[in-house]
């Protein structure tokens, strides 16, 4: 049933490919987080722009990532924007999990008390220097575990990629299948490392939510 | 030419939906004048305090600030409502300290009285640290410059948001019911802060107090507010003396009675 020398055979091959499945997965996240981020702060401090985030932000959050992914690579070359698999399908998983993030934000920004507010108006403080050394700095820590949720759910969400054939580690298993007609260890194979992948990112955030923790709790 | 107000409140209202929080208000406060807010609650004393620090908009007049529209500014000859650039030029005069003190509570004491100066004014740290030194001592607090509000106690705690608020050089100070948060034990030791910056600074202060002893005490001039409007003002001796007003007579025997 289970054969070694083939797993011993296609693991560099999958390896290989885990790493773009990573790359994708640092990326995306760095933009979502960003971008979300952006969103949440613009929302509040220029609130003529509230109504169209928040549409925006539905709109992005109630269809399939999958037919995102498939409108940056496929429609939008028809507009004149072409861009490669992997920027296309990274670009919208990033901004499809930014719609998710800037909801998070906005919670962690809604629970600071308006006292901190009132302080940074009374204290002249510039918008821009109140969301910097106020609000965020108080805003995050709370939050991380959440971001951490959305950091290994956009993680387990990159086989997507594998649709518009980006070589990331579904794409390189679903090769070696159809080459092979042996699927068991391939999936197997790529299953186990998603599965080891979480945990240690969700250890990770344990411990940064930790750090976090007893710097600001004191 | 008489001097001008420090603080004048034109005509000012504001409303909330079909309640009228201040009702068409006028009031001068001379240059260094400590003028005490007093009334029942609800009666708008810490709305006037909040107009002027521009955490509420208003809905009818002027504010104005030596001499200066704060909530407006002069366009062609006219007032029109400020924008932002406009009104943090003009609060940058105003200085608060507040009931619930709104430290910063992931910044040290000396953090929470460097903040402003530096990103603000541009400050230069070391030149910030040197004057929020000065402050904290002041108000006895400089063995505790390097500890997090969560470990002050309150009343620590509010000499920590006076320092703060002073450091910004402020010439109006709002203070907004300082001590009505605090353990009894520990009132006076904020108000013996408010006493010596009185003394020492050549501030213009107005206070929502329910400390009528201090009130009484500290004030140039008490103001009795009811239903949004001042409904009698005088000097402390006056005011607190021979009330002339029925409502007056009221709150300050109903406060006085329950001590």
């Amino acid at each position: 049933m289970w054969d070694w020398a083939f797993t011993w055979e296609i693991l560099p091959v999958l390896a290989n490919a885990a790493i773009l499945s990573i790359e994708a997965t640092l990326i995306g996240f760095v933009l979502a987080a960003t971008l979300g981020l952006v969103l949440a702060v613009v929302r509040i401090a220029v609130p003529r722009t509230a109504w169209t985030i928040s549409v925006l932000v539905e709109l992005i959050r109630s269809t399939p990532l999958l037919i995102q992914i498939f409108f940056l690579y496929f429609v939008f070359p028809k507009f004149g924007v072409v861009l490669d698999a992997f920027t296309a399908g990274v670009l919208a998983i990033g901004i499809h999990y930014a719609a998710y993030c800037s909801e998070v934000y906005r919670a962690g920004f809604d629970n600071i008390h308006r006292g901190q507010w009132e302080a940074s108006i009374a204290l002249n403080l510039s918008a821009w220097t109140t969301f910097r050394d106020i609000i965020i700095p108080q805003a995050i820590p709370p939050i991380v575990p959440a971001l951490g949720n959305y950091l290994v759910a956009l993680f387990k969400e990159t086989p997507l990629l594998s649709a518009i054939a980006v070589m990331e580690l579904m794409q390189a298993a679903k090769i070696i299948g159809s080459e092979t007609f042996r699927y068991t260890e391939p999936m197997t194979l790529v299953g186990l490392f998603f599965l080891a992948m979480s945990l240690v990112s969700a250890a990770l955030i344990r411990s940064l939510e930790r750090l976090l923790n007893r710097r600001t709790m004191r | 030419m008489t001097e001008q107000p420090m603080v004048r409140f034109e005509n000012v209202s504001k409303r909330y939906g079909a309640l009228t929080v201040l009702d068409g208000l006028n009031l001068d406060i001379a240059r260094g004048e400590k003028v005490s807010i007093i009334g029942p609650s609800g009666s708008g004393k810490t709305t006037v305090l909040r107009m002027l620090m521009t955490l509420e908009t208003i809905n009818d007049g002027v504010i104005w600030v030596e001499g200066e529209p704060l909530t407006h500014m002069k366009k062609n000859g006219t007032l029109v409502p400020a924008d932002l650039a406009h009104i943090r030029k003009i609060r940058a005069k105003i200085g608060m300290v507040f009931q619930s003190f709104n430290l910063f509570p992931h910044m040290t004491a000396m953090q929470n009285c460097i903040e402003a100066p530096i990103t603000v004014l541009g400050m230069k740290r070391t030149d910030a640290e040197a004057r929020a030194a000065e402050l904290l001592d002041m108000v006895g607090l400089s063995q505790k410059k390097d500890h997090y509000p969560s470990q002050l106690s309150g009343g620590q705690q509010q000499r920590v948001a006076i320092a703060r608020a002073c450091a910004m050089r402020p010439k109006i100070m709002l203070f907004d019911e300082v001590t009505s948060a605090l353990d009894p034990e520990l009132v006076g030791e904020v108000l013996e802060v408010i006493r010596k910056l009185g003394r020492e600074h050549d501030l213009t202060m107005l206070m929502v107090t329910h400390q009528m002893g201090f009130a009484k005490e500290f004030s140039d001039r008490v103001c009795f507010f009811h239903a949004g409007k001042i409904c009698e003002q005088g000097p402390p001796n006056e005011l607190f003396g021979a009330p002339k007003n029925e409502r007056t007579r009221q709150f300050l025997h109903a406060v006085l009675e329950a001590g």
